[in-house]
């Protein structure tokens, strides 16, 4: 028999196009994997092991620029702002220790009552280092990662009011998605009336508050705040101020749209809370739950007998 | 200065590292600050395209994915997105290769403006479907177009360490 390949001289690798296939086959399995299923946080923790150096590297320049700005700025004017924020501290000063006593009292009352007690906030402050570079979401990067401990569904406030949630935690930093985001939502509450609801992101730097019928009492101005059912934010963080309400007849729903208190999309310094303890069903509930789960387990096993069984 | 296949001049041969120092510096310069701003080029897709159409066989799909990968990380997008977007341009790139240098610069970048504008739109597109997200903008799209207008520069650029002294030498025979 004839062999028919061609001499080894021109020795080229395998042919482009099986090569695209090859590829092309990968990456879109790379996608699923990561979009759908959420499998490949240590095969990025790995990658950004390689890749942070550099980003840490063309961030240098911008860092020596403000640095170098910030060297020249004038004594007189960290005098005076070092000034200002002694009288600011000193104004704070009484509320803080009042806070504290009042704190303190609640405890009590509240043990008084047998109620559950309050967390007392707590966390670790973390600089924004940039904006990360996707232009389809909104997150920024943190310099706290796995090294400190950081947890992905963490809650990120600045000085003002919520900033946003840690979604992926790599070593050294970690990233987090801010408010605005589209894909971002908050529960909260109105504080004027105590009415609950979810804010969502809108992706243009405002936020849209869902689910509240055409009459519900919402007004211009009114102050969001945390509500804490979702067991992850504490309650009673700012969070936005409504703008403008549309309250259309054609609607069931009114359209409500708010701009984020804290500086959201601004650079500086954030601090990371720590994340709330899960809160313990009480035994008769949880007792439900588990045989629920069991149920739904055992279901999904004889569906899928069944599926095999048709098949 | 012709550096086409229809000019006389005989390049040197290209030192692989330089090839990949060149996609290193291009990663770089994708993840400057000023990436942020609108209609700023993909780098890593340019120069990709460069090497692949200049030297098909020392830079290729295997390449494009990995550095693909590295952007993707980097860019906190999703896994895959930019890697597949760069193998499809890599492929096209390579495949046009041995036609595009016989045209001058000017009529090259017109055909390399299609290729990155493709990865402007894959990108796109596979976040569309996969997750959804915010619309980025018009501006997403005219990073190719700032691109294009680079590729006489960067081609002057990037065979700089190519070039052979202009005057002749007699002991010399090119």
């Amino acid at each position: 028999m004839m062999d028919h390949q061609p001499p080894p001289f021109f020795k080229r690798g395998p042919a482009p196009l099986a090569l695209l296939t090859f590829y092309v086959a990968l990456s879109l399995a790379l996608l699923i994997a990561d979009a759908r299923l959420q499998m490949l946080e240590m095969l990025r923790q790995g990658l950004s092991l390689f890749t942070h150096p550099v980003q840490n590297m063309a961030h240098l320049p911008g860092q020596w620029v403000d640095q170098f700005g910030t060297y020249f700025v004038s004594l007189a004017r960290l005098q005076e702002e070092n000034s200002q924020l002694k009288r600011t501290r000193l104004d704070n000063v009484t509320t803080l220790l009042r806070t504290q006593q009042l704190e303190i009292e609640n405890q009590r009352l509240r043990r008084l009552l047998e109620l559950k007690e309050r967390q007392p906030a707590s966390g670790q402050v973390a600089q924004i280092l940039y904006t990360a570079r996707d232009p389809y979401s909104r997150r920024v990067v943190i310099d706290k990662g796995l090294q400190d401990h950081v947890q992905a569904g963490q809650p990120v406030i600045d000085d003002a009011g919520v900033v946003g949630q840690v979604t992926r935690v790599f070593p050294f930093v970690a990233e987090v998605t801010l408010l605005t985001d589209k894909e971002q939502s908050v529960p909260v509450q109105i504080v004027r009336t105590g009415q609950r609801s979810v804010i969502f992101g809108l992706g243009n730097g405002q936020l849209e508050l869902r689910f509240l019928p055409a009459n519900a009492d919402v007004q211009n101005g009114d102050l969001l705040v945390t509500s804490g059912l979702d067991g992850i934010y504490m309650a009673g963080f700012p969070v936005a101020k409504v703008v403008r309400i549309d309250r259309e007849a054609t609607h069931a729903f009114a359209r409500i749209f708010c701009l984020p208190i804290a500086a959201v999309e601004n650079f500086g310094e954030v601090m990371v809370l720590a994340p709330r303890p899960i809160a313990a069903l009480p035994d008769a509930l949880a007792k439900e739950t588990a045989a629920n789960e069991r149920k739904a387990t055992s279901k999904s096993g004889q569906a899928r007998k069944k599926r095999s069984m048709k098949e | 200065m012709q550096t086409s296949y229809r000019s006389s001049r005989i390049l040197l041969p290209v030192r692989p590292w330089f090839i990949f120092a060149t996609m290193f510096l291009a990663m770089l310069l994708n993840l400057l600050p000023t990436a942020a701003l609108p209609a700023f080029p993909d780098w890593v897709a340019l120069v990709l395209v460069f090497w692949s159409i200049r030297e098909p066989r020392r830079i290729g799909m295997g390449s494009a994915f990995l550095f693909g990968l590295a952007m993707d990380v980097a860019d906190a997008s999703l896994l895959g997105q930019h890697a597949f977007a760069y193998v499809l341009v890599a492929y096209g790139a390579s495949s046009v290769s041995r036609r595009i240098l016989w045209f001058p610069l000017r009529l090259q970048a017109l055909q390399i403006f299609p290729l990155l504008l493709l990865v402007q739109v894959i990108q796109y597109g596979l976040r569309m479907v996969m997750v959804g997200g915010d619309f980025p903008g018009l501006s997403y799209f005219l990073g190719p177009f700032f691109a294009t207008m680079l590729w006489p520069l960067l081609t002057f650029l990037l065979l700089l360490p190519q070039h052979q002294p202009v005057d002749h030498d007699a002991n010399r025979p090119i």
